[in-house]
């Protein structure tokens, strides 16, 4: 996968070496006319009220979103800022073994908040110095095992059965995501490998 | 609701404790980290209205019964394969999945397909990855942990196949 070149955005030149803080492009062109397609056929099929029935529903869904993206990117600085880099390498780095896989699986499980929450911390960690085994791990272990999305639409929708059963079997999925992770990083990328 | 709410107080609780321990090492540490969140929220904003406004339209227009229809409790193995695809092709928030997902399970769909397609939704979404996921990490990352993820929704129904459960 190429990383397409970052095209010219003035918010751009605020960002400081080190952090994730990219225009991403072709993601939101992607979304952009996804939405735009989709929109002119809900308007071909319901009319203009099925296009503000959604426009009014999605509005309230974002508004009250946007607190918690607040909370998250907080979130994620404040641990970029206070997380000592020497330790977090020691035990989320490279060399921390099946350990640091546990670790990020642990922390991705009890992580509070949403994609808002998750992305931002992952991205810190990555900065104060985890590898990506350890990160992947962590995300894995946020979307499979984490107690927000579960509770707040997979039991109420899907029923307490399955929602349990698919926790269960989904345990050892972020630590083995992560030990793969890891085992095929090495391989593609030597060079980055533990310095 | 109040689940919701809950995680708020944890979530909040959360970005208090963690800017009190910045605050202790210095009011410039916090005021520093502060603005570095802030910016990331400015420049993210953007994106997520996008995403979060305009995927109503997008779940309005997929056509369920085609999705439900992959998942039947005799399409084996390829059933746990079209669940794959279809979890990650599957557009939309919580609800949308979730709810493909229980209409599947309720119009007889099998439980391993179903489990396979909730785990793919989970893990590569095409919507969260653009919409969330690149533009907070390096996109070398959300490829990488991607590719990587492929082989679990169908370990996982392997599992669910081998204890018959749930």
């Amino acid at each position: 996968m190429k990383i397409p070149a970052p095209s010219a955005d003035t918010a751009e030149e605020e960002s400081r070496p080190g952090r994730a803080r990219k225009p991403v492009g072709w993601s939101m062109i992607t979304i952009g006319v996804l939405v735009v397609v989709s929109a002119t056929l809900v308007w071909r099929r319901d009319g203009i009220s099925g296009v503000l029935d959604i426009l009014t529903h999605d509005l309230t869904l974002f508004g009250g979103i946007l607190p918690r993206v607040l909370a998250g990117c907080l979130l994620g600085a404040f641990i970029a800022e206070i997380l000592p880099h020497e330790k977090v390498s020691r035990s989320l780095g490279p060399n921390s073994g099946l350990k640091g896989l546990l670790i990020g699986a642990a922390f991705g499980a009890i992580l509070p908040g949403g994609p808002f929450t998750a992305y931002p911390v992952a991205s810190a960690l990555l900065t104060v110095g985890a590898d990506f085994g350890a990160t992947i791990a962590m995300v894995v272990s946020w979307t499979l095992i984490g107690y927000g999305r579960a509770v707040a639409w997979e039991l109420p929708i899907m029923g307490t059965d399955f929602t349990l059963w698919r926790i269960v079997i989904s345990l050892p999925l972020p630590v083995l995501a992560g030990a793969l992770g890891r085992f095929v990083y090495v391989r593609m990328y030597p060079k980055d490998e533990a310095s | 609701m109040s689940a919701a709410l809950l995680i708020d107080i944890i979530l909040w609780g959360s970005v208090a404790a963690v800017g009190f321990i910045a605050y202790r090492r210095g009011p410039k540490v916090m005021t520093a980290s502060l603005r570095e969140g802030t910016l990331d929220f400015i420049n993210i904003v953007p994106r997520i209205a996008l995403g979060v406004i305009g995927s109503g339209y997008i779940a309005a227009v997929i056509p369920q019964e085609v999705i439900t229809g992959w998942l039947g409790p005799n399409s084996g193995w390829l059933g746990v394969l079209t669940a794959v695809i279809a979890g990650a092709a599957t557009p939309g928030g919580p609800v949308v999945g979730f709810s493909i997902g229980a209409v599947a399970l309720k119009a007889g769909g099998g439980s391993p397909q179903v489990l396979a397609y909730v785990i793919a939704w989970a893990l590569f979404a095409f919507q969260r990855l653009l919409l969330w996921e690149i533009p907070f990490m390096p996109a070398r990352f959300v490829w990488f942990r991607a590719a990587v993820s492929v082989p679990f929704p169908f370990l996982a129904a392997a599992i669910a196949m081998a204890i018959g459960k749930p």
